[in-house]
């Protein structure tokens, strides 16, 4: 029943937006009695993912003979191993632990730009020939098929990690969410509740398609969300801190335990200080790092190239042309270390790269899926991504983030004579074809002849794309790619991806405030 | 799996989990089978079908609890699985309110028929599923030359839940969902591509309304925001058409959730029976409307469902309380969840509300924003239509709206006479006086 929502992408921040929270000391261990016979899942070769998914390259062969014998051009399967955990604390004790368990396989057909999907979540040869019958129906002839000869393609590593999940009992888990409880209330009396979630995620993913790929990855994640409910004559306020990424237990470092304690409170109690801005449009200075949502709604899911080819985008006319400053320059790039929307190859077993969506202010490349890059005859950009084997890949981002300008932070500051320091967001959302699109401001500050002056909070922006990147009139040099937890909504699949900005000027938008 | 197969399945889950240390279990079983079909340029452009199983096992042992779902159901697996969850959750804090219902709650003195399960679904076939699909969108494509592209969709689900808990809940429960519609995107010049949608889910085929109404529904919709822009920032009469007004209502269910009072984070905290909102809203919470989206007989916590009056007169009456966040707040529990949202709706349609508006603007979908549980402070993007003198005269986009709860509701002016049928939020169009949209 997602249907409605196909056109209407979002972005959201939150442990609710995280598909399943869990945790459990072995149960990473269970595995579905299929050993592990390496000691480290980072070392895992092709024969250790075919005996984990308990299949060998006959039997892909023969699936795959299956989905094309009714006369679809191509096909792939995409096996996939899911365990996360998560462990919550509330009312200063741990005292709920969740996990999930996902294991199925999703098979592919195109027929041109048509595409036929199945899945089954029981890998067996019977299992797996019926559910690629039913992809198979995307086309309607009959088609003799020679067996598809595999090649292994190897990959780089851009989110090693030390520990595995699996090593990570939930007795380790339990000591850093009762730290940043502590320190929670350690830090401010008029703290007056808390929560913490600590959720990981690991992901095995074997993949093979009929041009004779066969490829596979490991894929972890963890974060931890705190959120500290403070109360001042009694009035209460609310505001959280979150550390995310595709790393392992060493990103819990004690410094990184302090940050998001007192991130937390610091934040919330701000919030007793705030002010709502005046309506209308305004100057708005984008603090450097989680801004970059600015850039995930206002062009980055515009230059996914379904909605393009498709020609529904507000970007479906304007490759090569000028649309921003020529300091502007924005990437999407899924290589950055250890960063949660980081992809060693996409869900297409294709290779992962930094694709410029803007080059020093022409627009330049869409982002792509197989079918996409197959009707612009393109390069695959490694942009097809799935929420999992339960879906069919479309063009998606991964990290998206616009390069360092020539101006100072301070510069950019002094510059507003009134208007709006955004500093954290939680959501937003874009109307593809018409370019409108919004980000909802959690926290932040006013610009008052040129110096930050009073706190803001719970404000929406709204903006139309292709006039904001005009409207882009300062970048400066301090980048900054946030860590936050963002999970990226298109056509009913949510997939991890990450974010990035420099402090930035936007010269007009539209801000949601009091008269 | 059969409905047999799953009770005994969750039965000697049940008994696992106890052998294994557990004092109490509580299993749900579902599994769902999905079609979908999508058109797009006289093709099929995707076609998809599956079918899918779950598992959840919640965990009560020693004042300790976790929760732990999986979709592999073979028992060799699921023993495993049993065995190193016990003993994981073992490691948790203690917390005395964590144990089942007390099984009082789990009684249903009757159990009125819901009409959830649509005996016809067996016998639709994949070709008439596609058709429909693929007149959706002829009838889309066919309203207006500005049209760039329509995509039809089709999809069906049949799902089926047992549930079992280890102090004597029993129940399942089979329903049916059908969707239909379409989005469609149009030209607007050099000023973009607007589009819009019209889709519609019931419990029953032959509920759907036909291509016809989707199709070229959607088409006019698309087609009314050719030429949109924002307006001069200000206090205007809002009307939120019935279709987009689930967005207001997570404003009154979040803060009214049992778990946002005991957390401090519910602005209607200390609000029980006094006025929160205007007298002319009446809600009620209805599990057993007849083919009801959101009809059902037991929630989560396996507690009998029951027809509650939530706000009545804009009186707060009750809070969504769920088994565990009741225990620690010491309140009865009624169910922590919503099922079918009702309201009790008002003499005026959309079109006659519309002509008493001197000027204001007609909300007919939200974009973004967000609403903060704890204060009731709340913004939201918008696109509408302007309303002067009663007629619509222009289309707006690219505004927010910005408030708070508190005051937001008690704004209400009007309930509208069409409850939205699409949806579990069965919403009417609703007219409110002076709220704040910020635009040039």
């Amino acid at each position: 029943m997602n249907m409605r929502i196909s056109r209407r992408t979002f972005l959201k921040k939150g442990s609710q937006g995280l598909a399943v929270i869990g945790a459990a000391p072995y149960i990473l261990k269970v595995d579905m009695s299929r050993a592990f016979s390496m000691s480290s899942p980072q070392t895992m070769e092709l024969t250790d993912y075919l005996n984990h998914f308990g299949v060998s390259e006959e039997v892909i062969r023969d699936v795959m003979s299956a989905a094309l014998s009714r006369g679809g051009d191509y096909c792939d399967l995409f096996f996939q191993h899911t365990i996360s955990n998560n462990v919550g604390l509330e009312d200063k004790a741990v005292n709920r632990a969740y996990t999930n368990i996902d294991f199925g396989v999703g098979i592919r057909v195109l027929k041109g730009d048509q595409t036929g999907y199945s899945f089954t979540e029981e890998i067996t040869p019977e299992a797996m020939k019926l559910a690629a019958g039913t992809a198979s129906t995307i086309a309607d002839g009959s088609r003799q098929v020679e067996p598809v000869q595999m090649q292994v393609h190897k990959h780089p590593n851009y989110y090693p990690i030390e520990t595995p999940w699996e090593d990570v009992g939930i007795d380790q888990k339990i000591p850093y969410l009762q730290s940043i409880n502590d320190k929670m209330f350690a830090l401010d009396s008029r703290v007056l509740k808390s929560r913490v979630g600590f959720s990981d995620y690991t992901s095995y993913i074997l993949f093979a398609n009929s041009d004779g790929r066969i490829t596979y990855d490991y894929q972890p994640m963890t974060s931890i969300y705190a959120f500290a409910t403070a109360e001042e004559n009694g009035k209460r306020e609310e505001n959280y801190s979150v550390l995310a990424g595709r790393q392992g237990i060493e990103l819990f470092t004690p410094a990184n335990i302090d940050f998001l304690s007192s991130e937390a409170v610091t934040k919330t109690v701000a919030l007793f200080e705030a002010v709502k801005p005046e309506a209308g449009e305004m100057e708005v200075v984008l603090a450097a790092g989680s801004s970059g949502i600015l850039l995930h709604e206002a062009i980055g899911h515009g230059m996914e190239a379904d909605f393009n080819r498709k020609e529904i985008s507000i970007f479906s006319d304007k490759i090569n042309k000028p649309v921003a400053e020529k300091f502007v320059t924005i990437v999407d790039d899924g290589r950055d270390k250890n960063v949660r929307g980081s992809i060693n190859i996409d869900d297409e077993g294709n290779d992962t790269e930094r694709t410029y969506l803007v080059e020093d202010g022409i627009l330049r490349s869409y982002l792509h899926d197989r079918i996409s890059a197959g009707y612009y005859k393109v390069k695959p950009t490694g942009s097809g991504r799935r929420e999992s084997f339960r879906y069919a890949p479309l063009p998606r981002m991964r990290n998206t983030y616009m390069l360092p300008g020539p101006h100072k932070k301070e510069e950019i500051i002094a510059s507003v004579k009134k208007g709006l320091y955004a500093e954290s967001f939680t959501n937003g959302q874009v109307f593809i074809g018409a370019g409108d699109f919004t980000f909802y401001v959690k926290s932040g500050y006013l610009i008052e002849n040129g110096k930050i002056t009073r706190p803001v909070k719970d404000i929406n922006i709204i903006g139309n794309g292709p006039r904001v990147l005009k409207d882009i009139v300062m970048v400066a040099d301090d980048f900054k790619l946030d860590s936050g937890g963002w999970t990226c909504g298109k056509d009913g699949q949510g997939v991890p991806v990450s974010l990035g900005l420099p402090t930035v000027k936007v010269a007009k938008i539209t801000v949601g405030g009091v008269s | 799996m059969s409905t047999i197969n799953k009770l005994d399945l969750a039965q000697w889950v049940i008994e696992q989990a106890t052998k294994s240390g557990a004092d109490e279990a509580a299993v749900a079983i579902t599994n769902q089978r999905d079609v979908e079909f999508q058109y797009r340029d006289k093709k099929l452009e995707k076609l998809k079908e599956s079918t899918q199983n779950g598992l959840t096992l919640d965990i009560y042992t020693q004042k300790r609890y976790s929760s732990h779902s999986t979709n592999d159901l073979r028992r060799e697996s699921l023993a495993k699985l049993i065995e190193e969850a016990v003993s994981a959750t073992k490691y948790l804090n203690e917390d005395e309110f964590r144990t089942l219902p007390d099984p009082k709650y789990y009684h249903m003195a009757t159990k009125p028929q819901l009409n959830i399960r649509d005996a016809t679904y067996d016998s639709i076939d994949s070709a008439n599923r596609k058709k429909l699909a693929a007149e959706i969108e002829e009838q889309g494509m066919s309203e207006s030359d500005l049209i760039i592209s329509t995509t039809a969709g089709y999809s069906d689900t049949l799902y089926e839940t047992t549930r079992v808990h280890s102090n004597g809940f029993s129940g399942q429960i089979e329903g049916t969902y059908f969707s239909a519609g379409a989005e469609v995107t149009v030209r607007d010049g050099e000023a973009g591509r607007p589009s819009d949608w019209f889709y519609a889910t019931t419990r029953f085929f032959e509920d759907l309304p036909g291509p016809a109404e989707l199709g070229k529904g959607a088409a006019r919709r698309a087609l009314q925001k050719v030429g949109q822009s924002k307006i001069a920032s200000g206090q205007y009469t809002m009307i939120v058409e019935n279709r987009a007004g689930r967005r207001l209502l997570g404003m009154l269910a979040g803060p009214m959730s049992a778990r946002s009072l005991q957390q401090k984070r519910s602005y209607l905290d200390g609000m029980l029976n006094k006025k929160i909102a205007s007298e002319i809203l009446t809600i009620t919470d209805d599990p057993f409307l007849q083919k009801g989206l959101g009809s059902r007989y037991f929630d989560g916590d396996g507690m009998a469902a029951n027809k509650r009056i939530m706000i009545e007169d804009g009186i707060l009456r009750q809070f969504y309380i769920d088994n565990y966040y009741g225990k620690k707040l010491e309140m009865e529990p009624n169910s922590g969840s919503t099922s079918n949202t009702v309201f009790t709706t008002g003499e005026l349609s959309l079109e006659e509300m519309t002509t008493q508006v001197e000027k204001g603007i007609l909300i007919n979908g939200f974009i973004g924003g967000n609403f903060n549980s704890t204060t009731g402070d709340f913004s939201y993007g918008i696109v509408g239509l302007l309303i002067e003198k009663g007629k619509i005269v222009q289309p707006v986009n690219e505004m927010n709206i910005s408030g708070n709860g508190k005051d937001f509701w008690n704004k209400l002016r009007a309930v509208g006479n069409d409850p939205y049928p699409y949806s579990s939020s069965r919403m009417p169009s609703l007219l409110f006086e002076d709220i704040q949209f910020s635009g040039v």
